[in-house]
């Protein structure tokens, strides 16, 4: 029951972008078409587990024991710049099919604040290992799932004569609004 | 180069939020009111400014290809500073047991490391320019940010709690909810920068 | 400008950078550390002093741990005297039942288990629906009220308290806290009921 309250309200109800405003870049930047959202949405997927995994670890098996928590964020920022780069090589021999479809989305992903943003959000909220997973897997979804919406809404965007000075972010923008606003019909359904 | 310009390029022509359209994410989440968008501006300016300075300085000694690593362990640093400066010194809690204003910015403080307005300066200014400029590029870029969020901030709270830095100017049957909540957020912003462009031309 | 790339200067410079901030921020930590703290600490007397009164120790250092009746998260009850005689206690309670999931209260409790005041620590409600549960025509309803003797539940089930307009989610939330606060907690004076 606690973990499906935690998928829920990850996904739907406190949704990483439209809720909270986490990884807006991306989400503005490579929501075009929907292939190339949902390749990134699947990057950050597969990343986001694995980053929360290791700053979980290294919080409570490292940091926390040396009482040198105030080095959070310069540790958690490295690990994740580190982690990234290691995913790329790893994928690249072990799973080429996989790294033609999330290869190009990786070296973005460092600067992605959603991945910096949970690996900090599970350690306030005081989560456990297997919580914190479940948390990272469903925010990410979540995330996914704001972006393939998004770029559906951009695709079918391009055939409608906008306004010159609406062009491209303001629209855009102001879709993700109307968007954000039928994600708050999720709200009290936890 | 123009001492003046540096400084000034920032606040509109090359305006981080309107025109460049970096660092999204504070920009949307922390302009509930005026005061917080300001003081997210502000952390934020502190940050650019002793990154772009200290990266000035050491960025000859770098090797090439670990200098992206090398920025980010500067930067990181001085966000923690602000963090730790931050908990310690604007952390009571307001008259009305309201949260205090560390409270209300809460994690996207430490986000200010993945600011990608804070490593694009350090990146394509303050690495190729002298400590002084890169000081005004930072300073200035930092208070176009401000200025930015300030001013988003203060619209989305006259029309959403219808006070401007809490002072109450419209009576509170006029607000408009949705400029407080997330989608007022962005619809905000959009117009915001649609009449940016309409003022360019 | 940039200098070319061996792996020793690679390592070394890497090395001293992480060297000298970890130094820097290991500075900054202990200078910051102190006002931190008192911070934290004002913090937390604040929200107690808003749902106590008239007690003259420190209920933050003697605060103790007490599990809810329905498992989960624990509460934090910080008890106050005078003179040596317990006044009542301030019991950090939660309920995830809110319109936007968690809200976190402050309880004030007499001796016998009567509310005193209520404050809200943690709340992401609706702002003008659900957030006015923090203003005081909602949340002084409860005081002076018993969680045994009194329903505190909304009218619409049948207690008496007046939920808030459009908002009847968040003002149960708000009962369903208040009362995990007192079931968790033991009352040793309890009077009949």
């Amino acid at each position: 029951m606690e973990y499906v309250l935690i998928i829920i309200s990850a996904i739907f109800v406190n949704n990483i972008v439209l809720a909270q405003f986490l990884g807006i870049c991306p989400f503005m930047g490579v929501s075009n078409k929907i292939s190339t959202s949902a390749g990134m949405g699947g990057a950050v997927v597969f990343v986001m587990t694995i980053a929360t995994v290791f700053t979980y670890l290294i919080m409570h098996y490292i940091l926390i024991p040396l009482q040198i928590e105030f080095l959070q964020t310069i540790t958690y920022i490295l690990v994740i710049a580190a982690l990234v780069q290691m995913v790329e090589i790893i994928l690249k021999k072990v799973s080429p099919a996989m790294y033609q479809a999330l290869g190009v989305f990786l070296p973005l992903i460092t600067t992605n604040c959603t991945i910096l943003g949970v690996a900090i959000l599970v350690i306030q909220k005081g989560y456990s290992l297997a919580e914190s997973v479940v948390f990272a897997v469903a925010t990410a979804l979540g995330f996914a799932l704001a972006m393939v919406v998004f770029a559906g809404i951009r695709e079918q965007m391009e055939l409608v004569n906008i306004p010159k000075a609406m062009r491209g972010v303001p629209v855009a923008l102001i879709t993700a609004g109307l968007l954000a606003m039928a994600f708050m019909g999720f709200a009290g359904i936890v | 180069m123009n001492h003046l310009t540096n400084f000034t390029k920032g606040l509109m022509k090359e305006n981080p939020v309107f025109v460049l359209v970096l660092g999204m994410c504070p920009t949307l989440a922390t302009t509930t009111s005026a005061l917080n968008g300001l003081s997210m501006g502000l952390a934020t300016t502190f940050v650019l400014m002793l990154s772009n300075v200290a990266i000035s300085l050491v960025a000859g000694l770098i090797p090439d290809k670990v200098r992206i690593p090398a920025y980010i362990v500067v930067i990181a640093s001085f966000v923690t500073i602000v963090d730790m400066l931050m908990a310690a010194y604007v952390n009571s809690p307001g008259p009305g047991g309201e949260p205090s204003l560390y409270d209300q910015l809460g994690i996207f403080i430490p986000l200010i490391v993945v600011n990608c307005i804070v490593l694009g300066r350090a990146e394509s200014f303050a690495a190729k320019n002298r400590v002084f400029p890169s000081l005004l590029d930072g300073a200035g870029i930092g208070l176009g940010f401000s200025f930015a969020l300030t001013l988003l901030g203060a619209i989305r709270e006259i029309l959403g709690s219808g006070s401007v830095f809490g002072l109450q100017l419209l009576p509170k049957s006029m607000n408009i909810l949705v400029f407080v909540l997330a989608p007022g957020a962005f619809i905000a912003l959009g117009y915001l920068i649609v009449m940016v462009n309409k003022l360019k031309k | 400008m940039a200098k070319a790339s061996t792996l020793r200067n690679m390592v070394s410079v890497l090395l001293v950078i992480t060297a000298v901030s970890s130094a820097s921020l290991g500075v900054m930590y202990q200078l910051t550390k102190a006002p931190k703290a008192a911070a934290e600490a004002a913090k937390q007397n604040f929200a107690i002093k808003a749902v106590l009164s008239g007690y003259d120790n420190e209920p933050a250092a003697e605060a103790y741990k007490t599990a809810s009746f329905d498992g989960g998260d624990s509460l934090v009850c910080y008890p106050a005297s005078k003179d040596g005689k317990p006044q009542g206690v301030a019991v950090r309670t939660w309920t995830t039942k809110g319109f936007s999931g968690l809200i976190r209260l402050m309880v004030g409790f007499d001796t016998e288990g009567n509310i005193i005041n209520i404050s809200v620590l943690e709340q992401r409600e609706t702002p003008g629906l659900g957030s006015k549960m923090t203003g005081a025509e909602f949340k002084d309803q409860y005081s002076g009220k018993h969680p045994a003797r009194n329903n505190l539940s909304v009218k619409k089930d049948g207690g008496e308290v007046d939920a808030i307009t459009a908002a009847t989610i968040t003002s149960r939330a708000f009962s369903d806290a208040v009362n995990r606060a007192y079931k968790s907690l033991k009352f040793e004076n309890e009077t009949d009921h």
